[in-house]
């Protein structure tokens, strides 16, 4: 008997190491295999039993369920997974393997199609590489959505002793967990992206900056690392080409703004992850001063299903200049949360209504902050929105990693407003006054609405102006996005208190 | 009590010395003390600052720049409360706010008998199971009162 019990850290959290230990014991000859999480988060810890080879999920499993999953009585049953509406409706390419294969098996990474893009890149020259990628249509993931295949250019026609490969797993972005995801359910896939890169710019080192905050995630990717490293798919003979690419895991300490490419390099250097100007550009002078390819771990992890299945099959997928699949990431107050992979162009009605089912408590939506804590609260009003990098650009928002947060009707927007300046006070890595300055200043200035000062207003708008046209980076220059959407979505909630004053 | 400051002395280099050949090594060194001492021990610091050629000025801005690293040791056990956006959508700061209140502490802080440091996070990867928190490196979803006051009884808060 084959049982699949997801290691994904969220199924971890909802209590599955609880039920392997109840399966163990109740079945102790069962084969019991570890996997990814199939992004239903809803339904962890979802328990998959092998039936005449299709896989039957049962979930949300607790312990007392396990007599009935072993003996095909329980209520929890779900049926073939494959055919659940939620996978039916996806299309899975970055997140093929995720939650179906274990992932630390090089084996089952092969057996689904993993190391064919590498194979296929060690026989092309570094330029086809990156056309192959510019053809593709990808885009960084990460939340900028610059175009990965002209960033390799420049990487590759750049001189240098030392190339790097800087993979940005610094996923601090409430509501986003998908890096998290692939990294703890599909570790394999990551490498072989960066190898990848690697043949394409003429680098040979990578490094993967991982945030402290994901513990098992680091265990993963370490152990992969170094299986890949035996298997001879790291190292100075990759895949027997003679040619060399190796990589290393380096963890985080805590700070949001490493997320911010530049003050990642600089973290990685062993510095203060205080953000740098541009230019000098990453491509050019990145990690210790040579040219650096800094993207995030979902374009990585995309680039081997494109050399294995081709650009043009990619870029077949989306909308617009939003080629390929998004890996919607959905949180906070909803009623089925998780990761759901489809091509660009989805509405945001869709996604929060229909694959969310609304609310987790039941009450009508009030908001859903796309793109993490520096996106824009988005009202129902613009629920007509789809996602893609432009579409939501012209509708004020932002798509960013793709994580959608949704609120109920009790949410104060106020209090979320000030939220997001007074983390931004907390995250400043204090190189420029908009942010350092301006965020306490908005912390403040909320306070003073929040006491009914009518005045503080056009203080708040002009100071978010100021944030937005003078900061660094995205953390100062993004952060009056959350406010004044909230503000000017919300006008109500910042008018309350003012009401009660009079 | 001279025996344990040699070893601690000699660990501490060794630390040092296991690191410093890589490409930026002082995040794994740091990382790595507070692996092996709860804290980055302040007699690491003139060790580490000869090794990697930096001033002491500019040890204490990495150190400090970071949340993750301490000069002193934490409680026996780390919670930590997500306090992001997802989290605060499922009423994750109201838990907070309760849980601190019940221990007497504030964010950072740790309770008398030593036990449990409560600790502030922004992000755990857990927003589809929100609220989320992290006992040690363990994760817990769907987190609620009860939930919570059971793991803090078991980590002896």
């Amino acid at each position: 008997m084959k049982i699949y019990v997801p290691m994904d850290s969220a199924a971890k959290a909802l209590g599955a190491e609880e039920i392997v230990a109840a399966l163990r014991a109740a079945a102790p000859y069962a084969q019991i295999i570890r996997t990814g999480s199939r992004g239903m988060i809803w339904l962890e810890p979802l328990v998959e039993v092998e039936i005449d080879g299709i896989r039957h999920g049962f979930g949300p499993a607790e312990p007392e369920d396990v007599a009935g999953i072993l003996n095909g009585t329980s209520a929890k049953a779900l049926g073939p997974v494959e055919s659940l509406d939620w996978m039916k409706r996806q299309t899975r390419l970055t997140f093929a393997r995720v939650g179906v294969i274990d992932p630390l098996s090089l084996a089952d990474y092969e057996a689904h199609g993993g190391l064919v893009g590498l194979r296929r890149a060690l026989n092309m020259t570094g330029q086809q590489i990156v056309d192959e990628v510019k053809t593709s249509g990808l885009r960084g993931r990460g939340g900028a959505g610059f175009p990965t295949g002209i960033k390799w250019q420049t990487v590759h026609d750049a001189d240098g002793p030392q190339k790097y490969i800087v993979c940005n797993a610094d996923e601090g972005d409430s509501g986003t967990f998908a890096d998290r995801m692939v990294m703890e359910g599909d570790p394999f896939t990551l490498i072989e992206g960066m190898a990848i890169a690697g043949l394409g710019v003429g680098a040979t080192r990578g490094y993967v900056y991982l945030r402290s905050e994901y513990p098992d995630a680091i265990k993963v990717m370490r152990r992969a690392v170094e299986l890949a490293r035996a298997a001879g798919v790291l190292g100075c003979d990759v895949l027997g080409s003679g040619r060399t690419f190796d990589m290393e895991i380096r963890v985080g300490a805590g700070a949001y703004v490493c997320g911010e490419e530049t003050s990642l390099l600089n973290s990685l250097e062993g510095k203060r992850g205080v953000v740098r100007s541009k230019p000098p550009l990453p491509a050019l002078e990145g990690f210790l001063g040579r040219p650096t390819v800094v993207n995030n771990v979902i374009s990585l992890a995309t680039v081997p299903v494109i050399f294995e299945r081709g650009a043009q099959v990619y870029a077949d997928f989306g909308l617009g200049r939003s080629r390929g699949t998004v890996t919607l990431q959905i949180a906070g107050n909803v009623a089925r949360g998780g990761l759901f992979e489809t091509a660009f162009g989805i509405s945001l009605d869709e996604v929060v209504n229909e694959l969310g089912g609304g609310t987790a408590t039941g009450r009508p939506v009030k908001a859903v902050q796309v793109g993490g804590p520096l996106g824009s609260y988005l009202p129902v009003s613009k629920f007509a929105a789809k996602l893609g990098y432009e579409e939501l650009d012209s509708e004020g928002g932002l798509l960013g990693h793709a994580g959608l947060v949704v609120f109920d009707d009790r949410t104060d927007m106020l209090g979320m407003a000030r939220f997001a300046m007074e983390f931004c006070a907390v995250e400043s890595c204090g190189k420029c006054t908009p942010c350092r300055i301006g965020a306490v200043r908005g912390v403040e200035t909320i306070d003073r609405i929040a006491q009914g000062d009518v005045d503080a207003v056009p203080l708040l708008t002009d100071l978010c102006a100021t944030m937005k046209d003078g900061s660094l980076c995205a953390l100062g220059g993004f952060t009056p996005l959350p406010v004044m959407s909230a503000l000017t979505h919300f006008p109500d909630d910042f008018a309350r208190a003012k009401e009660a004053a009079e | 009590m001279t025996q344990s400051n040699t070893s601690d002395t000699d660990q501490i280099d060794r630390i040092i010395a296991a690191h410093s050949a890589l490409e930026g090594p002082l995040l794994p060194i740091l990382h790595a003390l507070q692996d092996a001492f709860g804290h980055v021990p302040v007699t690491a610091h003139a060790p580490i600052c000869d090794a990697l050629n930096i001033s002491k000025a500019e040890l204490h801005g990495v150190i400090s720049f970071y949340h993750d690293f301490r000069d002193t040791p934490a409680g026996r056990h780390v919670v930590k409360i997500c306090r992001a956006e997802a989290c605060q959508a499922m009423g994750g700061a109201a838990l907070a706010e309760s849980v601190l209140a019940k221990l007497g502490l504030d964010w950072h802080g740790t309770t008398a008998n030593g036990a449990v440091t409560i600790e502030p996070v922004y992000c755990l990867g857990l927003c589809a199971c929100a609220p989320a928190a992290m006992v040690d490196n363990r994760v817990v979803g769907r987190v609620n009162a009860t939930k919570l006051d059971k793991l803090l009884a078991e980590v002896g808060a």
